[in-house]
């Protein structure tokens, strides 16, 4: 097992496009760490040079001790699972797990023993004398994986494995995944663009957008503190809510103010003394779904209350999500089953904000104004 | 649709007339040849039309093996085609493949260029190549017809090859090198075998060129031994009087070779191989 560092890597295409600008992080043993973003964010040009398949313009690639960036693929001791996942149609699945032994005359026994142990793990043994053709899409990504595992490498690559698959083998993949990963122990690096999988799978998140890394966090500490807007509105579903305003008022009293509406935030102590020195400036304000309440008994203290013209209602059964606007402003909240107006154009509704869990961000960089900085891990 | 039984088969005798008329086309006069070659000597010019002449016998085909060079001019002709079939297939595979998967300067020049060389005939290259074959002194020499067979097939196949691999994703590959394979073993390993159709076209293309061509050789050979097949056969018109009994059973004999080859290959030529290999 190993860990895989990157020091200011950059990858420029021969068309002159600069996929990934500069990324400097270290993925320790044992690790799994998901590159999160967008499509076309530069994560699997990121991968794809940890794995060697594209060349690394600048900066240096560690796996375990060695700088491997002019080292071959083969020699990398890395797997990697494809979204399309690659297996060989003219081999059995079978010779499809072998063929990475064969090549690297592994003995016949041996090779025998580990297709069939990684065919026990993965549940396919009942189809290993079958093309690839012949499998069910479930069944190929198992191959697939288990391609990657006969060969024990030190770190696993997966590029959006499950993304072919429908949404309930992909949830039941997810899980096997993240098994298999505390049974090998392995370091696996995982991407993918739906931050489901990102939050639910990872020890640690890259989150990327344009080629550049905007935080590497743990998911947990990403959801709470994100670095910037971005951030802030990629991770969660549904989004976090984000409303333009100003800083207004002096001394300790200082709230929030939307434009254009008569809405209105009084500011906590800790977020009052961080964002005096931006009063006046344009500042978004970023609310998560889940920390907005209906007005009453039920929203906890220290809840700033707003009217808002309540549009649309979706029941979920555990849980209502409404969808609000006020003025230029929408926003969606999430909250416990409770009786609820008809919605309407002239239906108004009073929301609390949760002023404990408010994030602010400078409309100019997009930076979160309140948020301790990440401790740096690598 | 609602009702597919009806519809299929007027469908049904539609194809099955069609197919007996263009069947019919195609094998009466392979008949009739059959009839011509088993024809005894005195009644060639017969305008008998049936399929097993009076006094039929093989007596051509004794004639034809073992009084002629036929035998000497079908070795010339399988070991002609073959070399070219072997370079066809080991140069058009490589270079095509080459084509489809790197970029480098000149690629496209080279593709632009091996399309302009098939807008020109055969006919009109013949002067030029003699005089190539003479300062290379490859007259009269199987190395020679070799070299200007390979020339000729060469540029469709590899545009043929280029085109199938561009079919293939390059993800196999790449997963062969992660494997542990190296660019050349990724190649050979993994998308060779995936090509089997594209090279069996390639195969083929590249015998028939070489099997069947009488103008290039009528004049690259001189020397009766070393005649291929289409020369040979030719030679039975000379003179006065064409050996019409000869001319038929060689003829026969010689699409013997063709016709296998096909049959042995044509299972290969099922596409849809790489199905499967990605998507889900
Ligand atoms: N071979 C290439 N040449 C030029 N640009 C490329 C090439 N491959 C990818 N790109 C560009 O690099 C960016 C990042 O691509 P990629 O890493 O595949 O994104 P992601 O996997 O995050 O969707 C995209 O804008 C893409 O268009
Ligand atoms: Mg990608």
């Amino acid at each position: 097992m190993a860990r895989v560092r990157l020091d200011t890597v950059r990858k420029v295409y021969p068309n002159g496009f600069e996929a990934v600008h500069g990324a400097s992080f270290e993925v320790q043993d044992g690790e799994f760490v998901v590159f999160v973003g967008p499509s076309g964010c530069g994560k699997s040009t990121l991968l794809r040079m940890i794995a060697g398949l594209e060349e690394i313009t600048s900066g240096t690639l560690h796996i375990g001790d060695r700088v491997v960036n002019d080292l071959a693929p083969k020699d990398r001791d890395v797997a990697m699972v494809f979204q399309n996942y690659a297996l060989y149609p003219h081999l059995t699945v079978y010779d499809n797990m072998a063929f990475g032994l064969k090549i690297r005359k592994f003995p016949k026994a041996e090779i025998d023993e580990r297709v069939r142990e990684a065919a026990r793990i993965l549940g396919v043994e009942q189809v290993l004398d079958r093309k690839p053709k012949l499998l069910s899409g479930g069944q190929r990504q198992r191959v697939a994986v288990g391609r990657a595992i006969v060969r024990k490498p030190e770190v696993f690559l997966f590029d959006e494995p499950l993304s072919n698959l429908d949404a309930k083998l992909r949830v039941q993949m997810r899980t096997e995944i993240s098994r298999l990963h505390s049974q090998l122990g392995a370091t696996m690096i995982y991407v993918t663009h739906d931050q489901v999988e990102a939050m639910t799978m990872g020890d640690r998140i890259v989150v990327l957008k344009d080629g550049e890394v905007q935080q590497i966090d743990t998911p947990l500490h990403l959801y709470d503190h994100p670095a910037n807007q971005f951030v802030a509105g990629f991770i969660g579903s549904p989004a976090m809510n984000f409303l333009s305003g100003r800083i207004d008022g002096s001394g300790d009293a200082l709230s929030f103010v939307a434009d254009e509406t008569a809405l209105s935030v009084p500011l906590g102590a800790s977020d009052a003394s961080l964002l005096r020195a931006h009063a006046g400036q344009a500042i978004t304000l970023g609310i998560r779904p889940e920390d907005l309440y209906v007005a009453g008994p039920t929203a906890p203290n220290g809840s700033a209350t707003s009217r808002w013209t309540l549009d649309v209602v979706e029941p979920m059964g555990n849980e209502i999500v409404l969808y609000v606007s006020s003025g230029p402003h929408t926003a969606v909240a999430r909250v416990a089953p409770q009786p609820i107006p008809e919605p309407g154009t002239d239906t108004d509704i009073d929301l609390a904000l949760d002023t404990s869990k408010l994030h602010f961000f400078d409309q100019e960089t997009e930076a979160a104004l309140t948020e301790t900085p990440t401790a740096d891990l690598a | 649709m609602a009702k597919p039984n009806s519809t299929n088969l007027g469908g049904m005798i539609w194809a099955y007339a069609v197919l007996a008329v263009f069947a019919f086309i195609s094998v009466y006069p392979i008949t009739r040849i059959i009839t011509v070659s088993l024809r005894p000597g005195d009644r060639l010019l017969s305008t008998s039309l049936d399929f097993i002449p009076d006094g039929a016998t093989l007596d051509n085909y004794r004639v034809l093996l073992f009084e002629t060079p036929f035998l000497r001019w079908l070795f010339n002709s399988l070991l002609v085609s073959v070399v070219v079939t072997i370079t066809g297939v080991a140069l058009a595979s490589t270079a095509g493949y080459a084509l489809s998967r790197y970029k480098f300067r000149g690629r496209n020049s080279m593709l632009g260029g091996l399309l302009i060389t098939q807008m020109f005939p055969a006919t009109m290259l013949l002067l030029p190549l003699y005089v190539v074959l003479i300062n290379l002194r490859l007259l009269d020499s199987y190395l020679g017809l070799v070299v200007i067979y390979s020339a000729t097939a060469l540029p469709f196949c590899v545009w043929q090859m280029k085109g199938y691999y561009d079919t293939i994703p390059p993800a196999l590959e790449e997963a062969a090198r992660i494997d542990g394979c190296t660019p050349w073993q990724a190649f050979y390993r993994v998308i060779f075998p995936l090509a089997a159709p594209a090279l069996v076209i390639t195969a083929l293309f590249s015998f028939m060129t070489a099997w069947n061509e009488y103008v290039v050789a009528n004049v690259v050979l001189q020397d009766t031994a070393m005649f291929t097949l289409p020369l040979g056969l030719k030679m039975f018109q000379n003179d006065m009087s064409t050996q019409w009994g000869l001319y038929a059973a060689g003829a026969l004999l010689v699409s013997i070779p063709v016709v296998g080859l096909f049959l042995i290959l044509s299972r290969y030529l099922i596409s849809g191989l790489t199905l499967g290999a990605v998507k889900g």
